[in-house]
């Protein structure tokens, strides 16, 4: 390997985060990511994972420690470079966080920003060479007949792939996703996570996915990261990870989560 | 044993408030000398000499003119004074609403504003400004003006805070900056309903308005007050009655168009 591509994407040193003074939200974690991975992040509610994904594109600041992407320590960044830094890293949500008034080409233009002067930003105005990558990215996702749609007429598998256009148009290299299929039913959940695995191997696109189900994890990661009341538990691939290691670290919730998803994968 | 004390007192609640209500009416019935039964026969008497007196004839339609020219300068000056109180509005808005706002001291500031000017009644605004520019039309305009701004901005707040939350979200983690997050995801997810906001303002306004003008002694109240107090019953009934047929057009307009941009 060449010094180069062992470099992380992304590194995570003792990151603490406080809401209060009482209780860490986040208690000492440190991880690094390799470019191209696909990994889950897994455990029980209020156990801190949507904090910990918007540590790292600094929509949430962290009290201390460090993230470092791409070789840049973000906590460091003014606001002009923390715009940059948010163009490669593409965000997804749980309930899509789409204007739904507006049409589907629209918000997938709405990644562009980003790169955007305040006032082309401000008016809309976007390239003909971004309109045409947005139509690409569109049709790739099979939105090609909802293109002039308003969101809120769309169903919800829809809607979330039309949050991922919006994330695939500012080229990203990483794509942190915090929850994306708890609002969907099982089929669409399925056919969104292996969109997912796909544009991970094809775009060579780092994923940070936030799940509840752990045999979606088991199933799609390389690698499989636990939290449990803000400190990390558990880290690594998933052949490593027997159901009883699972449980064992972050109690029966784990079963439970199983047992449950289980039964929706199979009745999808 | 904890819940069986949550109903006690409940039910102990709703008994106290009910005898303090009923002292606090008996008390005011008393001291004012408000006859109850009096009250009740005279709003029938009222009504029969409504129907005799308090028409419009031929002769008060020889001031139409006058009062549709009065009538129009109360509407005028109600669409106007709301429309520029939404654009400060707006402005307020967008530095209170915990969505968008710059800095916590502005946000502060903001609600602060518009919380000050909501609870100052109408009628309130217009005596106080009565004092510094005398009856005039500048006066009931100021008046709307204030009580507008203050209703206008923390109905906007909530509007952006509801609808746009999470639009912003995903708008800021893409790197868009703060105008473009406001012009492409707080404004288009809540102008509709910002705009229903503005439309049930001028409404009320409108109504308010004549009552300023009482005031104010300015527009379509001051054209009742003075066929009124010269016994031109008539006339200030055909007032009474173009108030109502324009409330009523406003309404259905507004309803119209809210129905066309939700
Ligand atoms: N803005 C906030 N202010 C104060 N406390 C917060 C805030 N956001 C989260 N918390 C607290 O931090 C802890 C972690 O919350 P977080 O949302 O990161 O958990 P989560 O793992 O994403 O949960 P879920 O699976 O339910 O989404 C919780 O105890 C929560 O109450
Ligand atoms: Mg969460």
């Amino acid at each position: 390997m060449t010094p180069e591509t062992s470099n992380p994407l992304l590194e995570l040193k003792n990151v603490i985060k406080y809401y209060n003074r009482t209780t860490p939200a986040l208690a000492d974690i440190s991880f690094s990511i390799m470019d191209g991975q696909f990994i889950s992040i897994i455990g029980p509610s209020g156990s801190g994972k949507s904090t910990l994904l918007r540590c790292i594109n600094r929509m949430i600041e962290v009290s201390s420690g460090e993230v470092c992407f791409d070789g840049v320590i973000t906590s460091q960044l003014k606001k002009r470079d923390l715009r940059k830094l948010r163009t490669k890293i593409g965000m997804i949500f749980q309930h899509y966080n789409l204007v739904d008034r507006l049409t589907v080409i629209e918000n997938v233009l709405h990644g562009r920003l980003g790169y955007k002067s305040t006032m082309a930003g401000v008016l809309g105005r976007y390239s003909q060479e971004e309109k045409m990558q947005a139509h690409r990215i569109i049709n790739i996702l099979g939105l090609h007949d909802q293109v002039y749609q308003r969101c809120d007429q769309l169903s919800g598998g829809q809607k979330q792939r039309v949050g991922i256009a919006r994330a695939l148009v500012q080229n990203p290299r990483m794509i942190l996703c915090d929850e994306p299929i708890s609002s969907l039913d099982p089929n669409s959940s399925k056919i969104i996570m292996d969109l997912l695995r796909s544009i991970s191997r094809e775009m060579g696109i780092t994923f940070i996915v936030n799940l509840h189900q752990v045999n979606v994890a088991l199933k799609y990661s390389d690698r499989i990261i636990g939290v449990n009341k803000g400190k990390l538990v558990l880290d690594g691939s998933p052949d490593q990870l027997t159901t009883e290691r699972i449980s064992d670290i972050y109690g029966s919730t784990a079963k439970d989560l199983m047992t449950d998803s289980e039964e929706r994968y199979a009745a999808g | 044993m904890q819940q069986a004390d949550i109903f006690v007192k409940r039910r102990n609640d709703r008994w106290i408030f009910f005898a303090v209500l009923a002292v606090l009416t008996v008390g005011s019935v008393i001291i004012t000398r408000y006859d109850v039964l009096k009250g009740f026969t005279s709003i029938v008497k009222a009504f029969v000499w409504g129907i005799s007196n308090f028409y419009p004839d031929i002769e008060s339609m020889a001031k139409l003119p006058d009062i549709l020219l009065k009538l129009r300068e109360t509407v005028l000056m109600s669409i106007a004074s709301t429309t520029i109180a939404a654009v400060f509005a707006i402005l307020l808005s967008l530095a209170g609403s915990r969505t968008t706002r710059m800095s916590r001291f502005f946000s502060v500031m903001a609600r602060g504003i518009a919380s000050l000017f909501r609870n100052i009644p109408l009628v309130a605004w217009a005596m106080v400004l009565m004092l510094a520019f005398s009856q005039s039309p500048l006066t009931g305009y100021l008046a709307l003006f204030f009580g507008s701004l203050g209703f206008l901005t923390r109905s906007f707040i909530e509007t952006i805070d509801e609808v746009s939350h999470d639009a912003v979200e995903a708008l800021e983690a893409t790197g868009a900056g703060y105008f473009h997050v406001i012009f492409q995801a707080v404004l288009p997810s809540s102008l509709p309903q910002m705009i229903s906001w503005l439309l049930f303002m001028i409404d009320t306004n409108i109504r308010d308005a004549t009552l300023v003008g009482f005031l104010t002694g300015t527009g379509i109240g001051f054209s009742f007050d003075l066929y009124y107090k010269s016994m031109n019953f008539h006339a200030a009934s055909l007032v009474v009655m173009l108030i109502v047929i324009t409330i009523i057009i406003i309404e259905t307009a507004s309803n119209m168009i809210r129905r066309n941009i939700m």
